[in-house]
């Protein structure tokens, strides 16, 4: 039969609409389905606007340390409507711009709800329109990109209510800043909201299940992590579990266990950021027979799925749930489709947390890296002593190296302070050309910059450090 | 602790422990030499950093390693703390650089410790710092690697299978590595270039390779020098005529070529001194003059040696030439026919070269090349100009063996024999 398109994607999010472009750039015909905004969550409604009410957070924090720069303001304040507005316009800027190269490579963007349906080489896609309608399309190839959302738990009271119960989704569109806040859950997500309303003024609690917040990172910069959010007046309960949250008029009610000991807290607000689940019901999926494994599409190399002809990608088809995941995923599955040669290299994903003081790392931990067999060197430098950190003001934080004994080869660096998110880049650059110590010691680190650290890093893991 | 075979010289990618200065048990201070090392550039002594004693000594002298490789252990002295894990590199000296280049931001990173080679190898294949890591440790020879990264690039994953595959075979042996060759464009690269020129592709046989290599090698290694003569035939060809028609009933002709080499051979024993050969560590000198002599067939080049030219009559080495060719042309030659030799000789008059240097063949310290019979003007006594029939012989020496004054003296000895043809039969 057929088919209207080379490649059809559902989910418009930085997993499909990047595999939509790559596709179009192999010289494949591809469509993309869209049930609300152009750019899917991370745009809309993740990774952008969080990151501009950081920066707002950001700069509105330096204005109490102004002094120290020699400069002065007074009474800085904030109008949490306009912080509120410029997240919501930096969102609909690249939506737009998702809009705008769906144009230029000529993809066609269809405003409406998929499903899938049983057909033969490749599950036919059914679109229920917006405009009204329905329309099937017929492809090739089919990537789900449907993305995830908030894990709830409804048994533990733990749902958004839109009121006082938020799940991201609603914290992006906060009337205002609450007085207190309870955020349940310290991966990325929770940090980096409780970091947004601390520097606003709220007082914040987050409680985490686990004995040390950001559990995914190594253990050394969560506990570094904890200490410096705690000098901001971040609160925090650990080996904590919510049996029930509640809420009423007055705000909300945590009931909680923490060794074998109950616990109870209130606060105005709440903000539920215990996981993410895989946008997996509603789509076909279960009368195809795809397999689902805990919310997420079970997937083999370059998103192959048990069924014929469908692919999936992002966050849709499992952890890490992140954007650049998604998309290498994206390009990944494509061009596997288009029949090119595979690069032959391995790249390890990054992981970024943009609170204050930002968190990033790539690779394995320590601990990690231990349990795997490896023997380790391990290498550390602090911020607090290079030049550039000094001159900002911006002296928090360490770097952290793992490197194979061994043969050298590095297997995981952790950083924690100003910029890394920037940073870490690096490193991941490195791993991929799989460079061993060597290259990191001959490369050569512009000065001042904070960068240098990375190098100081990687040297002291061979008591070859210089500045310490 | 670890004691590294350390680096002498950038390019430098393996040494020879020539000799243990300390023994297993013995104790060792800071700055007590350990054993001395040496490289095809340079030999030194290496001495320990810390103090312990040798519980280990992996590494004999007269052994051959890569750079990097673990050559002895020392452990924790006696009472004294103990001496971290780290291996500690032995400390890198560079071979004095006469002309210091400027620093080029383009070219190629070395790090400084255990390099393990370029990261491209001599087929323009490259490789990344952990897969050359990996190889030397597992002493995989990176060159029979299959590269799965981009552009075929060898990744630690390539030396990992064969790891897994126990391939012993990819081993590295311990011979005496050939000199580094310059790292050429791949071959694909290469033929990207002619991609819009028609071409045929012929593979390269066994034959071909090894000339290349060979040549390479000895262009690369032997520092030649060339002198160069023009020697007057008119009295050789008269004595050729001469013995030609002496012997009207044989079919079988002396040639000009014939004379050139039996010149050849007595010219060696009149100046015995550049009757030798370069063996590496000694010059070998012999007593007769065995001759390889440039035989070009359709498949390529041979250069089958006359054993004792010198007390052949020149007869007999027509004959012998006869046999050689003939056997080259049928790829009859064996080993046996080619191997050795005093020196080489090679004409190319027939073809009209006027003059030509040739590559010496190693281990030979010499060859010569000799040009077409041209009628070339010559002064006369009374200062008359007249005509005679002129070769211009060069002769190629290798200067670890023959200098300038002993080339000169055979060329002209050669050129003597020539000039006074008599002599030949001699």
């Amino acid at each position: 039969m057929a088919t209207d398109f080379d490649v059809v994607v559902i989910g418009s999010g930085p997993g499909g609409y990047v595999a939509a472009i790559r596709a179009s750039q192999l010289g494949m015909k591809a469509a993309i389905i869209e049930r609300e905004d152009l750019g899917g969550v991370c745009l809309n409604w993740g990774c952008i606007p969080t990151k501009a009410l950081l920066k707002s957070a950001e700069v509105f924090e330096k204005l109490g340390q102004l002094e120290e720069y020699g400069l002065t303001v007074t009474s800085p304040t904030f109008d949490f409507s306009k912080v509120m507005k410029r997240s919501r316009a930096v969102a609909q800027k690249l939506s737009s711009g998702v809009a705008f190269l769906m144009k230029k490579h000529k993809i066609e963007v269809l405003h409406g709800t998929a499903s899938l349906e049983k057909a033969d080489a490749a599950p036919k896609v059914v679109i229920d329109l917006k405009s009204g309608g329905v329309r099937t399309v017929m492809a090739k190839h089919v990537i789900l990109a449907s993305g995830a959302r908030a894990r709830v738990v409804p048994k533990a009271g733990m749902v958004p209510d839109g009121v006082r119960i938020w799940s991201y989704r609603e914290a992006l569109s906060a009337p205002k800043v609450p007085k207190t806040l309870i955020v349940i859950g310290s991966g990325a997500i929770g940090i980096e909201f409780a970091s947004f309303f601390r520097a606003l003024g709220a007082e914040v609690t987050v409680i985490e299940a686990l004995p040390r917040i950001l559990p995914l990172e190594d253990a050394e910069i969560s506990a570094a992590a904890q200490k410096a959010f705690e000098k901001r007046g971040l609160r925090f309960v650990l080996g904590a579990n919510v049996s029930n949250l509640t809420s009423s008029e007055a705000g909300v009610v945590v009931n909680l266990e923490k060794d074998n000991k109950k616990e109870i807290l209130r606060a105005e607000q709440a903000i539920i950021a215990i996981g993410i689940e895989g946008n997996v019901e509603n789509i076909g999926l279960e009368k195809l027979g795809v397999l689902i494994e805990r919310g997420h599409v079970v997937t083999s190399s370059f998103g192959k799925t048990n069924v014929a002809g469908l692919y999936a990608i992002g966050d849709v088809a499992g952890p890490p749930w992140l954007a650049h995941k998604a998309s290498h995923e994206g390009v990944h599955c494509v061009e596997y489709l288009a029949g090119k040669k595979l690069s032959g290299l391995t790249s390890p994903v990054p992981s970024c947390t943009y609170a204050d003081p930002q968190v990033a790392s790539v690779g394995i931990s320590e601990t990690q890296a231990k349990q795997r067999g490896y023997e380790v060197r391990i290498g550390r430098f602090p911020f607090r002593v290079n030049g550039k950190a000094i001159a900002s003001g911006e002296t928090t934080g360490f770097v952290k190296t793992v490197f194979d004994a061994k043969t050298g080869a590095l297997l995981g660096a952790h950083m924690i302070g100003s910029e890394v998110t920037e940073l870490i880049q690096g490193y991941a650059l490195a791993m991929t050309l799989e460079a061993t110590e060597d290259e990191l010691f001959a490369t050569i680190y512009p000065h001042p910059t904070l960068s240098e650290v990375m190098h100081e890093a990687s040297l002291d893991a061979y008591g070859m450090a210089i500045h310490m | 602790m670890d004691i590294l075979m350390p680096q002498l010289g950038e390019t430098v990618t393996e040494g020879k422990v020539t000799n243990w200065y300390k023994s297993v048990g013995d104790s060792v201070s800071p700055g007590d030499n350990l054993f001395e090392i040496e490289t095809d550039k340079t030999s030194m002594e290496v001495p320990t950093t810390v103090a312990g004693v040798i519980s280990e000594i992996r590494v004999r002298a007269g052994a051959t390693v890569p750079v990097g490789s673990v050559v002895a252990v020392l452990s924790a002295a006696k009472g004294a703390q103990s001496v971290s894990a780290a291996a500690v590199v032995a400390p890198l000296i560079s071979a004095p650089v006469p002309n210091k280049a400027l620093f080029d931001p383009l070219n190629p990173v070395r790090s400084p410790a255990k390099n393990f080679g370029s990261a491209t190898l001599p087929n323009g294949i490259k490789s990344t710092p952990l897969a050359r890591r990996l190889a030397a440790q597992n002493q995989i020879d990176l060159s029979q690697a299959q590269g799965s990264g981009p552009h075929g690039r060898i990744v630690a994953k390539d030396i990992e299978a064969i790891l897994n595959s126990g391939d012993v075979q990819r081993r590295v042996s311990h011979e005496p590595r050939p000199l580094p060759i310059a790292p050429g464009t791949a071959a694909a690269h290469i033929k990207a270039i002619y991609s819009d020129v028609h071409f045929e592709e012929s593979a390269i046989d066994g034959m071909r390779r090894t000339i290349a290599k060979r040549l390479t090698d000895a262009k690369q290694t032997i520092p030649h020098f060339y002198l160069s003569t023009d020697v007057v035939l008119d009295r050789v060809i008269a004595l050729r005529g001469d013995l030609n028609r002496l012997d009207e009933k044989t079919p079988q002709k002396l040639s000009l070529n014939d004379f050139f080499i039996k010149a050849m051979a007595m010219a060696l024993q009149r100046v015995p001194q550049a009757n030798a050969v370069w063996a590496e560590e000694s010059i070998l000198r012999f007593a007769r003059s065995d001759i390889s002599v440039a035989v070009s067939v359709e498949s390529g080049l041979f250069t089958p040696v006359i054993r004792a030219a010198d007390s052949k009559s020149i007869g007999e080495i027509a004959k012998e030439m006869r046999s050689l060719i003939e056997r080259a042309r049928a790829k009859a030659l064996k080993p046996v026919d080619y191997q050795g030799g005093s020196a080489s000789i090679s004409n190319l008059g027939m073809f009209g070269v006027s003059s030509f240097t040739a590559i010496i063949n190693p281990p030979q310290a010499a060859i010569l090349a000799l040009g077409a019979s041209e009628r070339r003007p010559q002064e006369a006594a009374d200062g008359s100009v007249y005509f005679a029939n002129a070769m211009t012989a060069t002769l190629s020496c290798d200067h670890r063996v023959i200098d300038g004054v002993l080339g000169a003296k055979l060329l002209a000895a050669f050129k003597n024999l020539l000039q006074a043809p008599l002599s030949l039969l001699v």
